[in-house]
């Protein structure tokens, strides 16, 4: 059986690892070598690793830092931020990473993610939305630029739109529930793995495992991401990065699949 | 010394890193007279079918390649796109494949309803090996790799399928011939199972 992925994201901000409060406020949590290291002993699924300075900075990927961590990482990768180009792309996978995310340069210009999914197969191509509800709970709008800026186009029609295009995989983000450790919005879950036909990751607002367990239960085979779950312990949120043992995810996807 | 083939496809860096982990030597090939004297080959692979059949004839390696495995039995492993390369056709392109081991590579999508198996088949999926093939010693049970696909191997022959896993259809994760092997997972991205058939393949 193929078993839904559980993965950390983690942030990277001025070099340094960092988790954001509704894309806010970002607190320096740590080294992100030293982070993978540790993901590397607990043997996570995979990993997100996002640059949120690149694409505000409109600065090139921090191809250096790059190389580093798929270097250090025993799990697969996907890494965003910055990339504009196809043949970025492809240096990117060259430096051994598997999948490369685009944001806001996916949707200001959808042909770029047809020409990277020629470039490097569609299998490695991500594209993260970012997405707030809108008000009177009448859908939700997929943002860009670090949530500062709202593109109006509903997270249905865009991601449908976007895998059309070549896409591999979309992460939906909630831009609401980012930091808030309160459980995932179930709603958009449900509604966005009905609507398309490759894998979905979920991210932003898991608090602890059962999170996770009822994301799983309500949506079947997607991807759980989460970024404070896994940097964050005890509701004074000290930083400790952590990660459920293989026996206890198990255990989780036993309960979920089997029963 | 075991020697990467460096095509311009795939996560070479990702063979060499686990490889010193495990404390074996390795090399990366670029041409063709990077292969002297290679007593293992790996042969990554990302992408599409046509694409590393193409950047291969390009790269100058692919007859000396073809000679060190088929004249001197040299053991070659194919990963992902390198494993369906060794096929001799994919649904997904029009270039023939190296044909090493007789199959076809199909695609998912003729076969699945993509609501219950969204593709590409991404993520840890369960691999079962037959019994007692080499590339498998100590990952008989409860073995786990991470796979990222869209099209399948499917052998002419039965007795080249060397493991097999299930997304909707049972399907070969691992084929074998001879010297010729190939798995359709990333064993470099597996954690201690990829490690465990990485130095399999290390001590044939």
């Amino acid at each position: 059986m193929l078993r839904p992925r559980i993965i950390p994201c983690l942030l990277i901000h001025k070099g340094g690892l960092v988790k954001t409060v509704n894309f806010k406020n970002p607190k320096y949590v740590g080294d992100p070598i030293n982070a993978v290291k540790i993901f590397n002993e607990k043997e996570a699924d995979e990993l997100i690793v996002l640059d949120i300075d690149a694409s505000v900075n409109n600065s090139e990927p921090n191809y250096r830092l790059i190389s580093n961590l798929a270097n250090e990482c025993r799990m697969p990768i996907s890494y965003g931020g910055g990339i504009k180009t196809a043949a970025q792309a492809r240096k990117i996978i060259s430096l051994g990473v598997e999948k490369i995310a685009i944001s806001s340069a996916a949707i200001e210009n959808s042909a770029l993610i047809t020409e990277i999914a020629e470039e490097i197969g569609r299998q490695s191509v991500v594209v993260v939305l970012d997405v707030k509800k809108r008000l009177f709970n009448r859908g939700y709008d997929v943002w860009i630029n670090n949530a500062k800026y709202n593109t109006k186009h509903c997270v249905i029609e865009l991601s449908r739109q976007l895998e059309e295009l070549g896409a591999g995989e979309v992460v939906f983000n909630s831009i609401d529930l980012d930091g808030k450790m309160e459980g995932y919005d179930l709603l958009l879950a449900a509604q966005v793995r009905q609507s398309l036909g490759v894998p979905i990751t979920i991210l932003g607002g898991a608090g602890c495992l059962n999170d996770i367990e009822a994301l799983l239960s309500c949506c079947g085979l997607v991807g759980a991401a989460a970024g404070s779950l896994f940097v964050f312990k005890g509701s004074y949120r000290a930083v400790l990065i952590n990660y459920p043992s293989m026996s206890r995810r198990d255990e989780l996807i036993g309960k979920v699949f089997c029963d | 010394m075991i020697h990467i083939i460096d095509y311009g496809l795939g996560n070479v860096q990702a063979f060499l890193t686990m490889y010193k982990r495990l404390g074996f030597e390795t090399t990366r090939a670029r041409q063709s007279s990077d292969l002297n004297g290679a007593k293992k080959i790996i042969l990554p692979g990302v992408g599409s079918f046509d694409n590393a059949i193409k950047l291969l004839n390009e790269s100058g390696m692919q007859s000396t390649l073809s000679s060190l495995v088929l004249d001197d039995k040299i053991p070659v492993l194919g990963i992902c796109v390198g494993m369906q390369i060794l096929a001799s056709r994919s649904d997904e392109g029009v270039l023939d494949g190296l044909g090493w081991i007789p199959g076809s590579v199909n695609a998912f999508n003729n076969n699945l309803n993509s609501t219950d198996f969204p593709l590409p088949h991404m993520g840890w999926n369960e691999v079962h090996s037959c019994a007692e093939h080499p590339l498998f010693v100590g990952l008989e049970k409860n073995a786990k790799f991470y796979f990222l696909h869209s099209y399948y191997f499917e052998c002419e022959l039965n007795s080249n399928n060397a493991a097999t896993s299930y997304y909707g259809i049972k399907f070969s994760s691992a084929v074998s011939s001879r010297n010729v092997y190939g798995v359709q997972f990333h064993p470099e991205k597996s954690h201690t199972f990829g490690a465990q058939l990485l130095k399999n393949f290390a001590e044939l």
